[in-house]
């Protein structure tokens, strides 16, 4: 089982590897960046067992910390990324402390209104350039002029590199001790913390890291495509990464990635219908939670087991 | 901070009843949500659409039916309601046994339906509807519009009659006795299910009927809904959902300090509303009226 | 009109993936007042659940008025005569008293008027505004079974309505249930205080590990009683 999985894995990174020559490589970097926003966000959900609404607060604000200290400021992008996750981390910490002391749907709601100040913060701060948003963010080279990143495919690596970094770290944190009792606590509360665990703290931890993440994806989409707008800290962002994580598979490691690749993929594809978007990414929410709540990955995965059983 | 006084009265007035008449929308909509969170425990998203639902459906009556505003007070919130008991037994009865993030989930993809059918085929600016009450009153200290007079009027009425049915009559009783133990009072003979599903439409027939309320006031627009939707849940995070007349104090008290700091500090008044919700976090995380289960 | 009210045959239940109830049978006649005795665990208060309408999953058959109930939702099963008052009683806190009194809605002809409810229980008539939770333990109990009353129900499930309660006012629910069942009423008890059971029982069915093991009559309580300390654990 194990070796087949490591196979699979084999497979899809030789996969990312060669992609750029087959696929128009900023629709890649697009979907990597998604991929790990949504990443960041199942941390939460599967993990900690926390849904947040308000997801883009994170995504949006690290790219506009990330365009303001490249564009404004004039530091190189190494800067800009360290300024978005930072950024993404502080703020995760300040709603997350508040945001945690509830549960379920009221934890959803208050995300959902903490995201809805920071829209409205944006909407007003100088910074943010408004309704405009931060246009022309300028590519520099990274490492010092070492790694010329004004050069889509070189970008594209940088960018994969960025999404296996944060992948990563999602997945030695969920299989550290530190997740062990996160899942604990997801799962009872009552009894982890009978046990001794202070649960607020963890969920608290595991809340920062998904913004710092998210902070992460915002910041390097904010590079890619060289702009930071309203958009990306919009509640229709927050809702859309949830769309991604529950279409992939809510609670998987792969599930957001696929869910992003595919979303982002329908929107490029849906570019014209113009608002009607909107109807079938409505449609695609009311489908999946009446009939495969387990999204692709989680279906796809139960079908191959039924498989395997009947043979 | 500027000092109260040296405000002109008429501004600040003015401003309190644009604050009284957005918290009379506050009250009704988040005593349907409370209503509807209490007996299904779902959180309905769908809430805003219903909203813009009924004021659609009276623009719609008017400009291709001649439908006057007072028939559409009637009829408007009878259609969505009718809509909303179709959603509850299409969709919503399935998946109770789940979740309650679920019902978020499904309720959140309706309202993009319905707002993205509504804005492609009407577009996203917004139609007008002309006042049924023409004119107004000059009060003084300001100048009172008399159907904003009315709405304010009406929507207190409104409130405190789903208070009076929910806290002082029979059916009220039933559906009180089902929040709290549907079982049990099913096993009494009593057809919860049917309950549930006329409390849904009733909580969405309140949502349509502000809509109808707001239509002259605000233009008629697929995304009117969608914003207010957010606040609406600030609000009920605010008073707790715990009681009608905690959401109903809730509404209308909001409203008022949005409007006041409006007066007194205009950039925040987007805000002001989120940063009460921290606080009330901090302070007493059940909600002001709320009780913690 | 069938003598026998109620009976059970061969009902199991799950909660959930637990099987709690093994195959139980008895019958109940009309008019009669019969107890399920029996340890915890033994399956009784999900044998009532069970013949109302509200476990997990039921099997088997139950036959009341010679209608089969198992399928039946708990709504339609009480709109066929059954009443139940539960373990925990279950009175409203968001109601009060004369609301919790008047939830239950009439199922059929011959239930008791309100003001015939009260005379019996006039510590209820007195608080009849205040909150449901708020009165004691014992007026909780006559609200419980009070409510039940008015319905018009003929068999009353009644689920330890002596647990907790103090001597004296177990005693005056054992006045109650007396009258009841001499006002016609067929009733269904589970009890663990025996003694209670015995001064009002004509039947005991014995309850183990989900299966009816013995019936013993009231007139055949005295000889058996070495038999019921054993079944009882006392």
């Amino acid at each position: 089982m194990k070796s087949q999985r490591y196979m699979v894995a084999a497979v899809l990174i030789v996969l990312a590897l060669i992609a750029p020559m087959l696929v128009y490589p900023v629709f890649l970097m697009t979907a990597l960046c998604f991929a790990l926003f949504a990443c960041a966000f199942n941390l939460l959900l599967g993990y900690a067992g926390l849904m947040s609404f308000g997801h883009a607060m994170f995504f949006g604000m690290g790219g506009y910390f990330f365009g303001h200290v490249v564009k404004a400021m004039g530091l190189p992008p190494e800067a800009g990324l360290i300024a978005g996750v930072g950024g993404a981390a502080l703020l995760g910490l300040v709603t997350g402390a508040l945001a945690i002391r509830r549960q379920g749907i009221y934890f959803a709601m208050i995300t959902l209104a903490f995201a809805q100040m920071v829209y409205f913060f944006c909407v007003q701060a100088p910074f943010t350039h408004g309704e405009d948003g931060l246009q022309g963010i300028p590519r520099r080279a990274l490492l010092g002029g070492l790694i010329p990143i004004e050069n889509d495919l070189v970008l594209y690596y940088v960018v994969l590199a960025i999404f296996l970094f944060g992948f990563a770290a999602i997945y030695r944190f969920t299989h550290s001790p530190f997740g062990q009792v996160l899942k604990a606590i997801r799962d009872n509360e009552q009894r982890a913390q009978s046990l001794g665990y202070e649960a607020d703290r963890y969920k608290l931890l595991a809340f920062v890291l998904s913004a710092a993440l998210a902070g992460l994806a915002g910041a390097t989409k904010a590079m890619v495509l060289q702009f930071a707008t309203l958009t990306d800290v919009s509640a229709a962002m927050s809702g859309e990464v949830v769309l991604m994580a529950l279409v992939g598979g809510l609670g998987t490691n792969t599930g957001p990635v696929l869910g992003a690749f595919v979303i982002v993929a329908m929107q490029n594809y849906f570019a014209s219908f113009g608002e009607f978007v909107l109807v079938i990414q409505g449609a695609i929410f009311v489908v999946i939670v009446m009939a495969f709540r387990k999204g692709l990955v989680g279906e796809i995965g139960d079908w191959l087991k039924a498989r395997r059983k009947a043979s | 901070m500027l000092d109260i006084f040296s405000i002109p009265l008429p501004a600040l007035f003015g401003q309190l009843l644009l604050g009284l008449i957005n918290g009379a929308f506050y009250a009704m909509l988040s005593l349907g949500l409370a209503v509807i969170f209490g007996m299904l425990n779902v959180i309905n998203f769908t809430h805003g659409a219903q909203y813009m639902l009924g004021a659609f459906a009276a623009w719609l009556m008017l400009t291709n039916l001649s439908i006057p505003f007072w028939a559409s007070l009637v009829l408007a919130p009878l259609i969505v309601g009718l809509f909303g008991i179709v959603i509850e037994r299409l969709f919503l009865k399935r998946i109770y046994h789940l979740d309650h993030l679920y019902g978020f989930l499904l309720t959140f993809g309706m309202a993009l339906v319905i707002e993205g059918l509504f804005q492609w085929r009407w577009g996203s600016s917004g139609a007008p509807y002309p006042a049924p009450i023409p004119g107004g009153y000059n009060l003084g200290f300001m100048f009172m519009p008399a159907y904003r007079g009315f709405v304010v009027l009406a929507a207190l009425v409104i409130c405190l009659a789903t208070w009076y049915g929910i806290e002082r009559t029979r059916l009220g009783a039933y559906l009180r006795a089902a929040t709290e133990n549907p079982t049990l009072v099913r096993a009494f003979g009593i057809n919860v299910p049917l309950l549930i599903t006329l409390t849904y439409g009733l909580g969405v027939g309140l949502a349509a009927l502000a809509g109808v309320l707001a239509a002259p006031i605000q233009q008629v627009s697929a995304l009117m809904g969608s914003n207010l939707v957010l606040v609406v849940f600030a609000v009920v995070v605010i008073g707790g959902m715990g009681s009608i007349m905690g959401s109903i104090i809730t509404g209308f008290g909001l409203g008022l300090i949005e409007g006041f700091t409006k007066v007194v500090y205009p950039p925040a008044s987007n805000t002001v509303i989120f940063v009460v919700m921290a606080i009330v976090l901090m302070v007493k995380p059940a909600g002001l009226f709320g009780q913690t289960k | 009109m069938h003598d026998r009210l109620l009976k059970v045959e061969n009902l199991e239940a799950w909660y959930g993936e637990s099987h709690i109830l093994h195959g139980v049978g008895f019958e109940i006649s009309r008019g009669e007042l019969v107890t399920l005795l029996g340890r915890n665990g033994a399956g009784k208060t999900t044998t009532l659940r069970s013949i109302m309408g509200i476990v997990g999953r039921r099997k088997g058959s139950v036959r009341f008025d010679n209608q089969e109930t198992v399928g039946r939702t708990s709504d339609s099963i009480a709109r066929l005569g059954i009443a139940y008052c539960p373990e925990e009683r279950g009175i409203f806190s968001s109601l009060s008293v004369e609301e919790n009194l008047l939830l239950p809605p009439v199922v059929k002809p011959g239930g008791m008027g309100i003001k015939e409810i009260y005379s019996l229980f006039p510590n209820l008539e007195e608080r009849r505004r205040s909150q449901g939770t708020k009165l004691s333990g014992g007026e909780q109990q006559m609200l419980a079974i009070g409510r039940i009353l008015r319905t018009g129900a003929n068999l009353l499930l009644l689920d330890e309505p002596t647990e907790g309660l103090a001597p004296v006012i177990v005693q005056r629910i054992g006045e109650i249930v007396r009258q009841l069942k001499q006002r016609g009423f067929t009733i269904l008890l589970v009890e663990q205080n025996f003694h209670f059971a015995a001064t009002v029982a004509d039947r005991h069915y014995v309850m183990e590990d989900g299966r009816v093991v013995d019936m013993i009559a009231a007139a055949d309580v005295a000889q058996s009683i070495d038999k019921l300390q054993t079944y009882l654990g006392v």
